[in-house]
């Protein structure tokens, strides 16, 4: 289909770390079915701050599958500080783009791992 | 890989019958039907030749036949003509559904910030309408009342005789929009009492961009299109000649095959809908016994549409959806919430409009695919999860 990219077409069909984690350090879910998409992403970060591991579930459209599976790529392995500099336009960049009425997409993927990182950051503080 | 079409809803492929009737109009009978010497004469002896045998089809008379550039058309020239008409008089009370193809609904929107009325009745969980609802809403003010043959999402068939008997004995003009029904259901105009009736020749296996609006001999038509004295004045532009007549010679052949190809559709069309009725948490959108012989619409709970649709085109099959992704708004299809489908569930909506080249193999095939599609979509799915666990109640 031409409507998205050969990279979107790839991480929807074989997306990348779906699924969940026992246990997670952090877990944040964003989106509500009202308006089609909902992204719960699970964290499981090490002591040194390094996100070990790193799932996802998506309730949405291709482009929401995609973008979950991208933004989990981009952050497995960086240090929490790093992820939390992801931004939607990096993750929709490196799905070699998203239409324009699909970028609200790589916004909730964005969002997604900023909850989880937030939900991480108030355990720990607990 | 198998590759099956299930999409007929949405268009159709032409027909040979059509495109043989296009060709020589495109070739030799060029001429334009206005014109005086004989290279135009031809063509336009053709096009009133066309116009007869339309009106046969339709069970009424040439002169009361339009051809339009489609459905859309027809429609908007409908219902603006009901309108005219009715504020000379000083009604302007219009009767619709809630779940009209937007050609209507924005029409009908326009009107409304003219000043005029719109009751859009509810059309019930199974997509019908009832004449007695149609009866109770006709106000002396009433214009119109515009009622759709058969839904394009989930093919739900109207009573239309029954609503025509009702608006002619009230003495309200009824149009309907038969885009899905023309060519697929018996229709007589006379019959059963409609006065205006709007189709489109690429849902029979005729081209797109043409169309017809047939309306009753007694009713001014208002001009959508200015221009010159073709279509009696009242739909300006030289005649879309060829397409005229591959439209007809569709409509002809369409017409002459509906009970042979019902009687095959009918019975793949339901082992579709028993076999999809076996996924847990789904549910058949449309009246079960009053739809059309092609359609099959369902909502899966906990998944989303457009991913169903880009995983089934995987797997070799066209099908649709009502979710929002789709329609490329927030908001999933208007007829799935006319019929009370909420939006959690709306947007796990899939249409499969079966034609009269569908197999059995294909029946079957399209079964397994989509239930190994949704199966795999609610693996991924965190509302899946959440519905399972207790988190989230099931609607389904």
């Amino acid at each position: 289909m031409a409507l998205y990219s050969d990279k979107v077409m790839d991480h929807f069909r074989n997306p990348r770390n779906v699924g969940t984690i026992e246990d997670p350090s952090g877990v944040g879910e964003v989106g509500n079915t009202a308006c089609g998409d909902i992204m719960k992403i699970y964290l499981k970060i090490n002591d040194e701050e390094i996100i070990e591991d790193v799932k996802f579930e998506t309730f949405g459209c291709g482009s929401a599958i995609a973008s979950s599976s991208m933004a989990t790529e981009l952050i497995k392995g960086k240090h929490v500080s790093e992820a939390m500099e992801l931004t939607n336009k990096a993750v929709a960049e490196a799905l070699d783009g998203l239409p324009a009425h699909k970028m609200h997409c790589s916004v909730l993927a964005e969002e997604a791992i900023q909850a989880a990182l937030e939900d991480y950051k108030s355990k720990k503080a607990q | 890989m198998m590759k099956i079409y299930a999409d007929n809803a949405a268009t159709t492929a032409m027909s040979d019958t059509a495109i043989n009737a296009m060709i020589p109009f495109m070739k030799e009978y060029f001429g334009n039907p206005s014109s005086l010497y004989s290279t135009g004469q031809v063509v336009a002896e053709a096009l009133q030749n066309a116009r007869e045998r339309a009106a046969k089809c339709l069970g009424c008379e040439a002169r009361e036949i339009t051809f339009t550039s489609g459905g859309s058309e027809a429609d908007n020239q409908a219902i603006v003509s009901a309108a005219r008409i009715g504020e000379k008089k000083g009604k302007q009370h219009i009767i619709s559904t809630a779940f009209e193809h937007h050609a209507v609904l924005h029409t009908l929107n326009k009107l409304e910030k003219e000043g005029f009325e719109v009751t859009l009745l509810d059309v019930h969980e199974n997509g019908i309408v009832t004449p007695e609802q149609v009866k109770a809403a006709i106000r002396p003010d009433t214009c119109l009342v515009t009622i759709m043959y058969a839904n394009n999402e989930i093919g739900s068939v109207q009573p239309i005789p029954e609503i025509g008997a009702v608006c002619k004995e009230m003495g309200v003009l009824f149009h309907t929009d038969a885009v899905q029904a023309a060519g697929h259901l018996h229709i007589n105009v006379k019959e059963q009492n409609i006065d205006m009736l709007s189709l489109s020749g690429h849902k029979f296996h005729g081209p797109k961009g043409t169309g017809i609006l047939y309306s009753a001999k007694t009713i001014p038509l208002t001009n959508i299109i200015e221009g010159g004295s073709q279509e009696r004045g009242k739909r300006g532009g030289t005649e879309n000649t060829a397409g005229i007549m591959g439209l007809v010679a569709a409509l002809e052949e369409a017409c002459g095959n509906i009970d042979a190809v019902t009687e095959k559709l009918i019975p793949l069309r339901d082992k579709l809908i028993a076999g999809l009725s076996e996924i847990p948490h789904s549910v058949l959108n449309g009246d079960r016994n009053h739809r059309l012989p092609s359609n099959v619409n369902f909502c899966f709970e906990g998944i989303e549409g457009e991913s169903l649709l880009l995983f089934l085109d995987d797997l070799g099959i066209s099908a649709s959806s009502g979710s929002a992704c789709t329609s490329g708004s927030l908001d999933p299809s208007h007829v799935l919430l006319a019929i009370g489908r909420v939006h959690d569930v709306a947007h796990g909506s899939l249409r499969l409009s079966i034609g009269e080249n569908t197999t059995e193999e294909e029946i079957d095939y399209m079964i397994q695919s989509v239930k190994s599609v949704v199966e795999r979509l609610r693996a991924m799915s965190p509302v899946w999860r959440d519905l399972q666990s207790g988190k989230r109640e099931f609607i389904l």
